[in-house]
């Protein structure tokens, strides 16, 4: 029993991880809470289901999906952020217009597809593998596998190619990466790319899971990626894994031990918890104050 | 110079000091226009007497004492809550418990709310002392969850999801306050001009300049001798008791509450009326909440689209004119150097009249 609900619980977080992953990009060169990365990954999920119901086979459809997400995005960044950015306003109002924006994604949403919940159609489904007593589903392996690999990639990207360099450049200090001759605003714009596609490989994995897709799934999916994010310190990928998994696994050992009512909250308490006791999250490199 | 001498310049001083306050902080042209709001405030529901309109209207109040209440945290002391809800849960549960379950009267049940929000504003202040930005958000965030999540599952007291139902309504001198009597709004501009009051107190005291020196500088701030533990925890309380009594006063409007009123749409809802109206400013809140509570009403017409207006809003809002409809871009110079300037002719008059004993 508690097998099972830690290996279930692992395939949750690596859901949460992939989403996490999305908020880390953005904020380790933005410093910016990306409250519309939930929307986003509802509309990843919704594009994949309208490419796979036009019949294009789902692997075409869930991979042309990615590129639609990953230029909504840009689309974002370019449209809304990047004036903000470029009049150097307060931090606030970029957190307010990320909410204005999935606001706007939510409810267009909503418009075109409808409020209730889909039917999506499964991905992976290639039967169950039993090990003791605990069960196994295809598709919770292959959300696995295919997480850990994105991660992997991600990693190699920002560490190993040329783009990930200008992305560390930034992150450290914008104005001297751009003095280097860096594209800030390039940078950015592939970062939401990245954070877009992310969103959309989750969006199209864990409605494959659930089977279910519906114009509100971002919100409280986005809001428990975010406290997994801060929790392995925002702005690491390692850290984005490690706070999805921990969140996966304590949901859903609340779930077996304190009632399922309570599996929407164990992520802020975990969250507050190490907080109070590692202000930066367990990854996070502590900031050096200057005067 | 003998002791009567000393007496009669002392008042005088005394009496230059006022002249001076006056001329700085009371523009005369003001206290018409104040008047007649309040006027047009107090008649309005002999005018529209339209039982919805009365209604958004309470709502709007409410909101304004919301926006206030948050904006003690944001506006004065930089600190960004995005987990407000959860404040205005506790208030309005107290509450709206104390009167259904145990018969307290309304004013007494809202006291008892203010007393628990305060405690749990202590509570959520004293650990978030350490963070700052990003992480202090997020766990105001996880907080208003954590609140929302134990209203639904302690059944035995909020009745859990089902949440809790016929209300009563606030009864003052025996007479019943609704909408339909106007006792209600009459009640919520009561205590909206008693909170705007309050905040225009604080923010003109001692405690306001210090939330100030924390939002501008917290660094500078300590070396200044603020002791930045207690203003902010401070702050949070404040906040928390300001949206206990907005959340109390929702309850006893609509008359049921369950878990899902207060959710994190709530508390984006004010944080966007504090920004929209202008950080910093009182004005600001009327006006910020005047438009985003009454806009979803107004623009009924445009069906589903209407969110996506009112993000559209939002975002336009913050490309053209970040710093809020009412606020300034650089407020805190033009407020201190006001302020300043009337501090330090006074001292200078007084520094003469001393030197000349």
């Amino acid at each position: 029993m508690i097998g099972q609900q830690i290996f279930n619980g692992l395939t949750l977080g690596m859901c949460y991880a992939l989403l996490a992953v999305g908020y880390s990009l953005v904020f380790g060169i933005l410093r910016l809470v990306n409250f519309s990365h939930g929307s986003i990954y509802a509309f990843g999920a919704h594009t994949a289901l309208l490419l796979v119901s036009m019949n294009l086979g789902i692997v075409p459809a869930v991979l042309l999906s990615l590129v639609f997400t990953g230029l909504l995005g840009v689309l974002i960044d370019k449209t809304a952020l990047e004036p903000l950015r470029k009049k150097n306003s307060i931090p606030i109002a970029s957190l307010i217009t990320t909410i204005g924006i999935s606001n706007i994604i939510q409810n267009l949403l909503t418009v075109f597809f409808g409020s209730e919940k889909k039917a999506f159609p499964a991905l992976f489904n290639f039967g169950v593998i039993s090990i003791g007593n605990i069960q196994i589903t295809w598709t919770q392996i292959c959300i696995c596998i295919v997480s850990l690999g994105l991660m992997l990639l991600l990693v190699l990207v920002v560490k190993k190619t040329k783009i990930g360099l200008a992305m560390r450049g930034c992150e450290q200090n914008p104005k001297a990466a751009n003095l280097m001759g860096v594209n800030v605003n390039f940078v950015i714009s592939f970062t939401f790319f990245l954070g877009g596609v992310s969103a959309a490989i989750a969006g199209a994995l864990i409605s494959g899971y659930y089977q279910i897709v519906y114009p509100n799934m971002g919100y409280m999916a986005g809001l428990k990626a975010f406290a997994a994010a801060v929790l392995g310190g925002i702005g690491s990928i390692p850290g984005a894994l490690v706070g999805g998994l921990l969140v996966g696994v304590s949901e859903s050992m609340a779930a077996t031990f304190l009632g399922s009512t309570y599996r929407d909250c164990m992520a802020f308490v975990i969250l507050i918890i190490v907080l109070i006791v590692r202000p930066n999250g367990l990854f996070g490199k502590k900031g050096i104050t200057k005067v | 110079m003998n002791g009567k001498e000393r007496k009669e310049n002392k008042s005088q001083s005394v009496k230059k000091n006022f002249v001076y306050y006056i001329e700085y902080n009371v523009n005369l042209y003001k206290v018409p226009l104040a008047i007649l709001c309040g006027v047009l405030l107090l008649v309005f529901p002999k005018i529209i007497s339209d039982r919805y309109i009365l209604t958004i209207s309470v709502k709007i109040g409410i909101y304004i004492m919301l926006a206030l209440g948050l904006n003690i945290l944001v506006g004065y002391t930089g600190l960004v809550s995005l987990g407000h809800a959860g404040f205005v849960a506790i208030g309005a549960y107290t509450a709206s418990l104390l009167a259904t379950k145990l018969g307290f009267g309304f004013f007494l049940s809202i006291l008892v709310g203010m007393v628990v929000a305060a405690l749990a504003g202590l509570l959520l202040g004293l650990p978030t002392l350490r963070l700052s930005g990003t992480y202090l958000s997020i766990v105001t965030l996880g907080f208003g969850e954590i609140v929302k999540t134990i209203a639904m599952n302690w059944d035995s007291v909020t009745n859990g999801t089902l949440g809790v139902k016929n209300i009563p309504s606030p009864k003052l001198f025996g007479i019943k306050l609704t909408i339909a009597n106007h006792g209600l709004y009459y009640l919520m501009l009561a205590m909206l001009l008693i909170v705007t009051v309050f905040c225009y107190l604080v923010y003109k005291s001692r405690t306001g300049r210090a939330f100030l020196a924390i939002k501008t500088d917290e660094m500078a701030g300590t070396m200044m001798g603020i002791n930045v533990t207690y203003y902010k925890v401070l702050a949070f309380v404040l906040s928390a008791v300001i949206s206990a009594v907005a959340g109390a006063l929702y309850a006893t409007l609509i008359g049921y509450i369950d878990p899902n009123t207060f959710t994190f749409d709530v508390s984006t809802l004010i944080l966007s009326i504090v920004i929209l109206g202008g950080m910093g400013t009182i004005r600001g809140m009327f006006v910020g909440a005047l438009i985003l509570i009454s806009f979803p009403e107004v623009s009924r017409s445009l069906m589903d689209y209407r969110f996506v207006v009112y993000g559209l809003i939002l975002i336009l809002m913050m490309r053209f004119r970040p710093q809020g409809l009412l606020g300034w871009r650089s407020q805190i110079p033009y407020r201190l150097s006001k302020n300043v300037k009337k501090q330090l002719e006074i001292d200078a008059n007084q520094y003469q009249e001393s030197s000349s004993l």
